[in-house]
């Protein structure tokens, strides 16, 4: 069975699907990349499915599924790189992908992830100043 | 029951395994570029190919996939049949229905598969097995 290799970048994990996996090569990767977010302790995880000419409905749960553990884990999964007719393709079939961000290429998702971690550092000090004026 | 004329010797990828479903999309698509189906029309077919591939595998207990070019007189077009010695589909309706499954799946495949192509039949019987064929034609 081939393996997707799960890259990190900086803080984040960056997981570029090259091949057209099949279901247990899927599988793998949602076990190695629970792995890998514990082990590294990133916040961010961009998953790249520019390559696959496809994503039917088990490819499909294994995105939701992914961004399901990794929020758990305190970490954010954006996918990007989808085209233009596996869009098409998805909706028509039914899927909705609940749960995925998404973005247009890797260098947007990053910009997402950094936003969104910015936004928690912003309320995470909102927080600490409203105890502050708090205790006289 | 779907119409068209064969062009070609059928193709076909018996369906055992996991590298099995992959081998019948890479079939699926292979042909599906000859016929000059557009991208979009492309990935719909491979798509339900992938989804019903699937489900001859886990609920047929495998069985084969046969990729034919047929055309009908306008146009040509890719026919897929899918066809298993397992047990047969008991309640078809409900089979039909998103997000029924018996198989701890999303639903999707059987219902999904049929709106991604242009032609779709279904022949089963309750201890014979299931034989699915779909047409996608060029438009």
């Amino acid at each position: 069975m081939e393996r997707v290799p799960i890259l990190k970048i900086g803080d984040i994990l960056l997981v570029s699907i090259q091949l057209d996996m099949s279901d247990q090569t899927a599988i793998q990767l949602q076990d190695d990349l629970a792995e890998r977010i514990v082990a590294t302790g990133t916040h961010g995880v961009i998953i790249d499915i520019t390559a696959l000419d496809i994503v039917d409905s088990f490819v499909g749960r294994m995105l939701s599924t992914i961004a399901s553990i990794s929020k758990v884990l305190d970490a954010e999964t954006v996918v990007v790189g989808m085209r233009p007719a596996v869009a098409i393709t998805l909706v028509e079939l039914g899927l909705s992908l609940n749960g995925i961000r998404t973005a247009l290429n890797v260098e947007r998702g990053m910009e997402l992830i950094a936003a969104s971690r910015a936004d928690e550092w912003d309320e995470a000090d909102a927080d600490e100043d409203a105890e502050t004026t708090a205790t006289p | 029951m779907t119409a068209g004329v064969d062009l070609g010797v059928p193709a076909t990828q018996a369906i055992r395994s996991d590298e099995d479903v992959v081998r019948v999309r890479q079939l699926v698509r292979t042909t599906a570029v000859a016929v000059k189906l557009s991208l979009v029309d492309q990935t719909k077919l491979v798509t339900a190919a992938s989804e019903l591939a699937r489900n001859t595998l886990i609920y047929g207990g495998g069985g084969s996939a046969e990729v034919t070019t047929v055309e009908d007189g306008r146009r040509r077009g890719v026919r897929i049949v899918f066809a298993d010695q397992g047990p047969g589909i008991a309640d078809l309706d409900e089979a039909f229905t998103d997000g029924f499954t018996t198989g701890g799946g999303l639903g999707l495949g059987l219902s999904g598969a049929r709106r991604l192509v242009d032609d779709f039949d279904i022949w089963t019987a309750v201890g014979e097995g299931t034989r699915i064929t779909v047409i996608k034609w060029s438009r």
